[in-house]
């Protein structure tokens, strides 16, 4: 069992303030991933949470026991740090011992917690080296296998894989996932990479200065972003924002009309939405196809495709000088200056209104109801 | 070929003067001492300067002074380094919590390095340590205590006092410094594996200064071997030979009884001392620079 509550916990460094009114859930065997721009307080929540921080205001609740005030040693938390730091003097072994030993458990309990640690993570034969005599992805895995055999209730992870090479980021991501798996924990994962956050976490929580902006599953956060933040911080490349106005309301939607000319109804709820009111249109590149030029009213002039082999990239230009981002298919074959057309799936496209927050979706109001 | 050769060979004679000139600087005062040493030479009974081979090594190693100004030497160097390395481990950890005013106190913990030897000999002597009126006679009679006559009672360890207060700030430094580079994350991590501050000390901390403190004594050692001011200027070696140590019973063959000779020869027991210390010291560090 390991719930944890944070409510309304609050950090300042003198006057700044990094953390305003932080308010989450986490459930017991949860995968929770905080993302979120650099310097928006993913690291200051996590230590917080373990406790290698003071809050300024505020709780944190693990299985309704406040733990606010409580030393990091006693919070039943383990942390993985980004440097890894493992005790550079102490062989492998001991590394994944110490915690063990300072908690005075016997010989032999130790023994067998750090041997089942070291098979899990394939350590075996490390157990005698120093970390300098270990590679990346091995010093990762150590700091991962110290954590596993204190038992905690939760594992706390600051950017684990942020050090690893791309092809043992994928590994490690891999492993992290199996892990999460075999050991039914509780994880709470700091990182950048998107990639990481939209493959483990059963939830995501996306931060921006010191704010939750929204809590959800990778894939509602992908089909609902709550804002503007959200839609353009998720998903690789990002979405593309063309400012518009609306033109009519109707039950089946807004109707609004692109700088460019373009009319698009999309199907959302029209409640909060007045005609002639300023709004963005956001669209995944996913969600546009390129057609040829004359069938098509929404013309635009391709700038630079990226060809990944099975993807490519393309960044046109509309008419009015927007940019958009589209995935087309690996062997796509446009050239640079061609003007092409352009189809905007509506059910695929969101409005956000003038503050930047997205109008629900009728699909999704109907839902709710 | 031709040019690279001919670099090599210029190369060669523009350094010979440098090179040529430190080989000088060693030899010519070996050698003299070593000549010396091998010689008849009193300043007080001139013109008598025959050959009488390793007699003045005999006269030094079985001179009253000689097993005193041993066990003194050791025991000075032992003793300092035992006070500045421990004490200095302790307070470089204490200040390097955060605290208000901690610059102005690394200064001041730093500073009685900046003194001159001798100064510092003296301020012990007529400030801190005199009998009468010593700074230590006042905080005794204060509690009502017998005040101490520190040069007669216990001379050397007043000596060692002295020493380790001169040294202390060196250690200090060296290790704040190393601190300073010990890894956060570590510490960290070692909090939440559930470490207290001594666990942390002894698990951590120590492990991380075992090279700085390798090198402090390595440095300290080389030069306590040679105290001489600090002995000079406070009890001259007295009472008896109570606070001679080798450096000191050079000096005092040399110009208290002009024997050039014997001093030599001590000079050079001494150099082979420091060097048997230095074979060591440098084993014990290169051990510890290797081992990280
Ligand atoms: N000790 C400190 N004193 C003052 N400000 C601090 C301190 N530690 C962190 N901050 C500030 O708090 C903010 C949040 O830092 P934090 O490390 O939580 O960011 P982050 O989201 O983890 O960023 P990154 O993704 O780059 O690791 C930053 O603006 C940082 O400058
Ligand atoms: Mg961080």
């Amino acid at each position: 069992m390991a719930d944890l509550t944070i409510k309304n916990l609050r950090k300042s460094y003198g006057e700044t303030e990094i953390l305003k009114g932080i308010n989450l859930d986490i459930k017991d065997h949860e995968f929770v991933v905080f993302v979120g721009p650099s310097g928006c307080g993913k690291s200051t929540l996590l230590r917080s949470i373990a406790g290698l921080e003071e809050v300024s205001s505020g709780e944190i609740f693990l299985n309704d026991k406040e733990i606010t005030e409580l030393a990091p040693a006693k919070r039943d938390l383990a942390m993985v740090f980004q440097s890894y730091a493992l005790y550079p003097h102490m062989s492998v072994r001991k590394n994944m011992s110490f915690a063990l030993e300072l908690a005075g458990q016997d010989k032999e309990t130790i023994n067998s917690k750090v041997d089942e640690a070291a098979r899990i993570l394939e350590l075996g034969p490390l157990l005698d080296r120093k970390p300098k005599d270990l590679s990346g992805g091995q010093r990762q895995r150590v700091a991962i296998g110290r954590s596993i055999v204190r038992h905690p209730e939760i594992f706390l992870f600051d950017e684990p894989l942020s050090n690893l090479d791309a092809a043992l980021r994928v590994q490690m991501r891999l492993e992290l996932a199996r892990l999460h798996q075999d050991l039914n924990a509780t994880m709470i994962y700091v990182t950048h990479d998107q990639v990481e956050a939209m493959t483990l976490a059963d939830k995501v929580v996306v931060l921006n200065q010191g704010r939750i902006e929204q809590v959800g599953s990778p894939m509602e956060l992908y089909h609902h972003p709550v804002n503007e933040f959200v839609a353009g911080f998720l998903g690789m490349p990002k979405m593309s924002f063309l400012p518009g106005k609306v033109k009519s309301v109707s039950a089946s939607g807004v109707t609004a009309e692109l700088t460019s000319g373009y009319e698009i109804e999309v199907p959302v709820s029209s409640d909060s939405i007045q005609p002639g009111s300023d709004v963005n249109i956001g669209v995944r590149p996913e969600h546009v196809i390129i057609t040829d030029k004359n069938s098509s009213k929404f013309q635009a002039i391709l700038d630079v495709a990226e060809h990944l082999g099975s993807d490519t990239y393309c960044y046109v230009k509309t008419l009015d000088k927007q940019m958009i981002t589209i995935r087309t298919p690996g062997d796509f074959l446009g050239t640079f200056g061609e003007t092409i057309g352009l189809n905007l799936d509506p059910l695929q496209c969101h409005l956000f209104d003038t503050n930047g927050k997205a109008v629900p979706r009728l699909s999704r109001a109907a839902e709710v109801a | 070929m031709g040019i690279a050769k001919q670099n090599a060979r210029m190369s060669r004679y523009m350094v010979s003067p440098s090179v040529l000139l430190l080989l000088l600087w060693m030899i010519v005062p070996l050698s003299m001492t070593i000549y010396f040493s091998l010689i008849r030479y009193n300043l007080l009974y001139p013109g008598e300067n025959e050959f009488i081979g390793l007699e003045n090594f005999e006269y030094f190693l079985t001179d009253e002074g000689f097993g005193p100004g041993m066990s003194n030497t050791l025991l000075l160097v032992g003793s300092v380094l035992l006070i500045t390395v421990v004490l200095g481990v302790l307070i470089s950890v204490l200040v390097n919590q955060a605290f208000w005013g901690q610059g102005i106190v690394r200064v001041l913990l730093i500073s009685p390095f900046f003194i001159m030897p001798t100064v510092n000999a003296l301020v012990w002597k007529n400030l801190l340590l005199d009998p009468v009126a010593g700074v230590f006679t006042a905080v005794w009679t204060f509690f009502g205590a017998q005040p101490i006559d520190w040069f007669t009672d216990y001379p050397l360890f007043s000596i060692i006092m002295i020493v380790s207060w001169q040294w202390l700030p060196f250690a200090i430094l060296l290790l704040m410094t190393a601190l300073q580079s010990l890894d956060q994350e570590q510490q960290e991590a070692a909090r939440l594996d559930g470490a207290g501050p001594i666990a942390l000390f002894r698990y951590l901390t120590l492990p991380h200064l075992a090279r700085p403190i390798a090198v402090v004594v390595m440095i300290e050692t080389i030069f306590l071997l040679s105290i001489f001011a600090e002995i000079f200027t406070t009890t001259g070696g007295g009472p008896g030979y109570e606070t001679t140590n080798l450096a000191y019973l050079i000096y005092s063959q040399a110009l208290l009884q002009f024997d050039v000779g014997l001093a030599s020869a001590g000079g050079l027991i001494a150099v082979i001392l420091a060097n048997v210390a230095a074979f060591f010291l440098v084993r014990l560090v290169g051990k510890s620079l290797t081992d990280k």
